[in-house]
């Protein structure tokens, strides 16, 4: 009887080691890059370009390059997920072409980021000669996080309870009607957190723009959507793998890292305080 | 115009909508394949697949992804031997375990893991991990399968952790209790009945978390090491696909040989996670119906 006790207190000895181990890996990692990362932060480096081939100066259009594409990134993939999510959810019969669907979503959701870098350079870039630009590499991110969209907002529009749907049936409003009065307005809290999350991925992503959108430096801003632009994941690869200033300049990656974690987590955290929000205040 | 009419039209629109997703995976196969494809004018097939002598820029090349392959299967692997006790583990926890409090953090502490970008996780590798497995195993280098398998098994922890959360609060109460009723302990109800019957959900999830890992590029290009040959040792440097592309597309000559080998690098990796996707797809609804409605 004891034995059986002991082998139980050791396995959820365990379970709270891994527990632990996650948790210690993840306080650590952003201490760490804080920590590292915070001597660098300065007005300058938030608002200046980089100088003397990159060793000095600040992060101003890497800052500036990611903010496009990411806005870029949302307009391409928020109306193409939520409107899928809606016949998804709302409209579609169970049956071999939903199916069909499904696996393609989730086959989408599995291609690796890589691949879609290949493959934004051979559509956008190449094929529809955009290219290397902010529009080929938000068309690239946008049908990265398409799926991620779609999940998220088919599960904020199934909370929707059935009954919201019925009475508004019941009283002789159109279908389309009580998805866009009824549904849409109730479900869009949740998708937009949902998608928050996706987003923040997008901004973070560095494979997918390497050959579509990302620029090693520009001297100037970008002025339209065919312009290459600096973007924050990049410039940190790029500073610490290329040329030969690599330790010199530490300290400017740190900083670009701290900047970069503080966006993508800083986005994802507003997600997750929202949703909590929300559940505690669930009006259904 | 009338109401149903328009409520047709709206329809098919919405329908033609979710078909996006469908047709994009179509188009990334037709110009993966338009761009990989002519470099079996200059390499077989086989030799392209098993050929392990990479020598893209050398006269004349060689173009054998051989031991990119290798490096890609043993990054994956040790990778996964880490991440699956941890990702498992820590589902457990937060489903069996964890109080409600520590709960409402744990979670979104395993999600902002999963928000954090790979370049990071890379830079970690590079700038921390490597000095240390290079001083204290006495290496020439820190960058190498381990250093890779390490930060990539934390990449893939989160997708492991949540979806295989999800399989065990899907076994019904029923189960736990008639395991208590006869006596059995906590543990033994974990492991010999919420286990087994979340263990599609489980599979799914070492699955998708394997995908994660094969198909990671930044961590591969910055910490693997970036060697083109095929190791003797987990501390040997490799090159796996993704940081092959990554690293070489920039430099290739447009069309060329070497541009087309990539691109044809890219359709393999793309068909291996492809069908990791699908394996995982069939198990997940193969077996959806676990619980009261199988019994």
């Amino acid at each position: 009887m004891k034995y059986r006790y002991l082998k139980e207190k050791l396995f959820f000895a365990l379970v709270r080691f891994s527990a632990l181990i996650i948790i210690l890996a993840i306080g650590g990692f952003i201490a760490y890059i804080v920590v590292n990362g915070i001597g660098a932060i300065s007005w300058e480096f938030i608002t200046e370009p980089p100088r003397d081939s990159m060793t000095k100066g600040g992060i101003m259009p890497a800052i500036l390059g990611t903010l496009y594409l990411t806005v870029g990134t949302v307009i391409v993939a928020l109306p193409l997920g939520v409107i899928a999510a809606i016949y998804l959810s709302e409209y579609a019969k169970h049956g071999p072409v939903l199916r069909f669907i499904r696996v393609g979503i989730n086959c989408l959701a599995g291609v690796p980021s890589i691949v879609f870098g290949l493959f934004g350079l051979a559509l956008f870039v190449v094929f529809l000669k955009f290219g290397s630009s902010i529009l080929a590499g938000s068309l690239t991110l946008g049908i990265l996080i398409l799926p991620t969209i779609i999940g998220a907002s088919e599960e904020a529009l199934k909370t929707v309870p059935q009954t919201f749907r019925e009475a508004s049936l019941g009283l002789g409003v159109s279908k389309w009607q009580t998805v866009t009065r009824i549904v849409l307005p109730s479900a869009l809290p949740g998708i937009l957190t949902g998608s928050i999350l996706g987003i923040g991925r997008a901004a973070g992503e560095t494979a997918p723009i390497m050959f579509t959108a990302a620029a090693f430096f520009t001297a100037i801003l970008p002025k339209s959507i065919f312009d290459e632009v600096m973007a924050l994941p990049y410039h940190v690869y790029v500073l610490a793998t290329a040329g030969t200033h690599i330790e010199e300049t530490r300290p400017l990656q740190y900083g670009t890292i701290l900047v970069l974690v503080t966006l993508v987590l800083g986005l994802d955290l507003i997600a997750i305080i929202i949703r909590s929000y929300m559940r505690k205040k669930k009006r259904w | 115009m009338t109401r149903s009419l328009k409520e047709k039209i709206i329809k098919n629109v919405l329908f033609a909508f979710s078909l996006v997703s469908i047709l994009v995976l179509g188009l990334i196969v037709v110009f993966l394949f338009m761009e990989g494809l002519p470099i079996l004018g200059f390499v077989s097939l086989k030799d392209f697949i098993f050929g392990i002598e990479w020598y893209p820029t050398y006269d004349p090349p060689a173009f054998g992804i051989g031991s990119l392959i290798v490096g890609s299967v043993l990054v994956t692997f040790f990778s996964t031997l880490i991440a699956v006790p941890l990702g498992v583990l820590s589902a457990i926890y937060i489903a069996e375990l964890a109080r409600p409090a520590i709960k409402e953090i744990f979670k979104p502490v395993v999600e902002l893991l999963a928000g954090l970008p790979s370049v990071v996780l890379g830079f970690f590798g590079m700038a921390v991990l490597a000095p240390w497995l290079q001083e204290t195993f006495d290496l020439p280098t820190g960058l190498n399968i381990v250093n890779a398998s390490i930060v990539l098994a934390f990449m893939a922890v989160p997708t492991i952790s949540s979806i295989s959360e999800d399989a065990l609060y899907a076994v019904p109460r029923e189960f736990k209790e008639a395991s208590y009723a006869l006596g059995a302990t906590r543990f033994e109800t974990i492991i010999k009945v919420i286990i087994p019957a979340s263990l599609s959900g489980i599979s799914t999830a070492v699955i998708l978390g394997m995908a994660r890992a094969i198909g990671e590029t930044m961590v591969v290009l910055m910490v693997a090491g970036g060697a083109a040959a095929i190791p003797e040792s987990i501390f040997d440097s490799v090159r796996p696909m993704p940081a092959s592309i990554a690293a070489e597309m920039g430099e290739a000559p447009f069309r060329s040989e070497h541009y087309h080998a990539l691109f044809a690098t890219g359709i393999v990796l793309f068909i291996l996670t492809l069908g990791f996707n699908l394996i995982a797809d069939y198990i997940s609804n193969k077996y959806k119906e676990v619980g009261s409605a199988t019994l």
